[in-house]
């Protein structure tokens, strides 16, 4: 097709001309990869660890308390080299997901069945409601009288925590499907499962992977709770440990831990949500 | 045939929207349904795709009475309601219902290239202007050829110039499939382009008052003083206290309705 601009066309005859010499669309692109080479993010952290090991330096804080950057550095690599680090973070990291694995699967499953159906909303939604509203570190007496002191109290309470916000956002999301794209469906034969899988899951999936990153935020809080109710593997057991022998140091190695691991776990859910919600219509800066 | 008889519909709120709704549609015609909002239009559209179910009354299709699961009628919405997570062709695909054949890919491109989208067919929704993606809309009603296809207001969200492009479009489809339409429009120029008939619903709840049965030949020109005959007629079959209004405001804007 020519591109002179001033050939002209009467009637409508000619269709769609605009269109017809556009580009071609390439198979669409997934919007993409890890955001690895987010610098900025790495300064404000950098100039604080600067700071903070100065201060330190200048003996500005009494480093019996509070171990300055270079003195946990020395501390974290002393428990990488002799294994313990990794036993710690693989018994934690093992212990949040399994508790994050259980609790989204029966989220998943009750969140889905509550949306979609208000009989099974009316029946349940009540009852998780008002357990939602019991303080988690209620059950922890209970979990430990019912299931012991073992893995599967502590598992447990990991993923009633990653429970409830992943039922909840699912719910909602299923409940709130725009009426307009369900009708768009309907008038096109879909019923049943055939609709929910065509038009309520994909339209609920935003709100479902904002509920699994709350769920899994919520199951690295739970984690520590599980771990200091008697533990003698994980971040948390460190963290007390190093309360009981008087090692700060040990004890800020074990809270940096459960930063870098929460922030790499988020990540992974926030690479998937990017990945998976490329359609989505939202104004980015 | 399209068959609706002493249909009346209620809302679970009292509104009654519809009363006493008697009308047969024949096969391969365009007919219009005009009037003032809240006159029920939407509501009959509604009822006919079964995504609303009449109170009272029987609705049948060729003799039959038309079932939720009815495949052969589809819906042009004032919107085109495209699910924002499937590229054009999966879109379009939809319209092929939860089952499609595999021989059906082929339809898919077919009414794509109808619809002159050929080369956005791996574009994603947000990626399509207002007209292209009411475009969509249209391919996916049609992809699964349809023996009646509903639309209502279909091209009241487009620009002038768009609206007569689609409109233009829609009449050489009917020219080569010959799908019965059932087209709801505030535009009276529009049915008068469109229709065999021209049905005026009035009031609150709406009822049949005027079915005009247009014997103007093919293509119309809006300019044709035969068809500005025509136009003043079904405008005066509406409410009179809004006809002086009309002449106030102009024809066009009484037309296109608010
Ligand atoms: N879901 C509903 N529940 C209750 N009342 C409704 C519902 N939908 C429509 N109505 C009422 O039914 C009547 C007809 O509505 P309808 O949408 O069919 O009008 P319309 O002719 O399509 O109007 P417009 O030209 O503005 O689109 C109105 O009085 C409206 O308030
Ligand atoms: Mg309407």
């Amino acid at each position: 097709m020519g591109t002179s601009a001033n050939k002209r066309t009467i009637g409508f005859s000619a269709g769609f001309p605009e269109e017809n010499e556009a580009l071609p669309f390439a198979e669409h692109s997934k919007r993409s990869v890890f955001r690895v080479h987010n610098t900025l993010g790495w300064i404000t952290p950098a100039i604080l660890i600067a700071g903070w090991e100065l201060t330190a330096r200048a003996r500005l804080v009494d480093s019996s308390l509070f171990s300055s950057p270079a003195q946990i550095a020395a501390e974290l690599w002393k428990i990488t080299l002799n294994g313990e680090l990794l036993s710690h973070l693989e018994a934690t990291s093992l212990r949040v997901l399994a508790g994050f694995a259980i609790g989204v699967s029966a989220a998943t499953v009750l969140g889905a069945l509550t949306g979609y159906s208000g009989t099974a909303r009316r029946l349940l939604d009540p009852l998780l409601q008002s357990l939602r509203s019991i303080p988690s570190m209620a059950w922890v007496p209970l979990f430990l009288l019912w299931l012991g002191i073992g893995e599967s109290s502590k598992i447990s309470l990991i993923a009633l925590g990653a429970f409830f916000p992943v039922y909840l956002n699912l719910m909602n999301g299923v409940r709130n499907v725009d009426r307009k794209l369900v009708e768009a469906g309907l008038a096109n034969g879909f019923r049943g499962f055939a609709l929910a899988k065509a038009v309520i899951l994909p339209a609920s999936l935003p709100a479902y992977l904002t509920g699994l990153r709350q769920g899994l935020s919520v199951g690295w809080m739970f984690v520590v709770a599980a771990e200091i109710m008697g533990a003698s593997r994980g971040l948390g057991y460190l963290l007390i440990d190093g309360q009981a022998t008087g090692r700060p140091a040990i004890m800020m190695s074990s809270v940096i831990l459960f930063a870098i691991c929460g922030k790499l776990s988020d990540g992974v859910i926030a690479t998937l949500s990017e990945r998976w919600l490329y359609w989505q219509d939202v104004y980015r800066t | 045939m399209l068959r609706l008889e002493n249909i009346t519909k209620r809302f679970s709120n009292g509104t009654l929207a519809l009363e006493t709704i008697n009308l047969e549609v024949a096969p391969q015609t365009i007919v219009s349904i005009v009037g003032a909002s809240g006159s029920g239009k939407s509501t009959l559209l509604r009822m006919i795709s079964g995504l609303e179910v009449p109170s009272t009354g029987q609705l049948s299709w060729n003799g039959q009475p038309i079932q939720r699961s009815q495949r052969k009628i589809s819906f042009i919405f004032q919107e085109p309601r495209l699910m924002p997570w499937l590229k054009v062709s999966h879109n379009v695909r939809l319209g092929l219902g939860p089952s499609p054949d595999r021989e059906d890919e082929k339809l898919v491109t077919e009414a794509i290239a109808k619809v002159g989208l050929e080369r956005f067919a791996h574009a994603l929704p947000r990626e399509l202007s207002g007209g292209m993606a009411q475009r969509v809309a249209i391919a996916r009603a049609l992809v699964a050829r349809p023996s009646l296809v509903l639309l209502d207001e279909p091209f009241s969200a487009l620009d002038a110039f768009n609206r007569l492009k689609l409109q233009n479009h829609l009449l050489k489809i009917w020219a080569i499939d010959r799908t019965t339409l059932l087209v709801v429009t505030h535009d009276v120029e529009e049915a008068l382009v469109f229709s065999d008939r021209v049905i005026v619903l009035t009031g609150q709840p709406g009822r049949i008052s005027e079915d005009f049965f247009i014997s103007l030949p093919r293509p119309r020109r809006r300019t044709d003083p035969e068809f500005q005959a025509w136009k003043q007629a079904i405008l005066d079959a509406f409410d009179p206290s809004l006809l002086n209004e009309s002449e106030t405001l102009g024809e066009k804007s009484y037309a296109s309705g608010h």
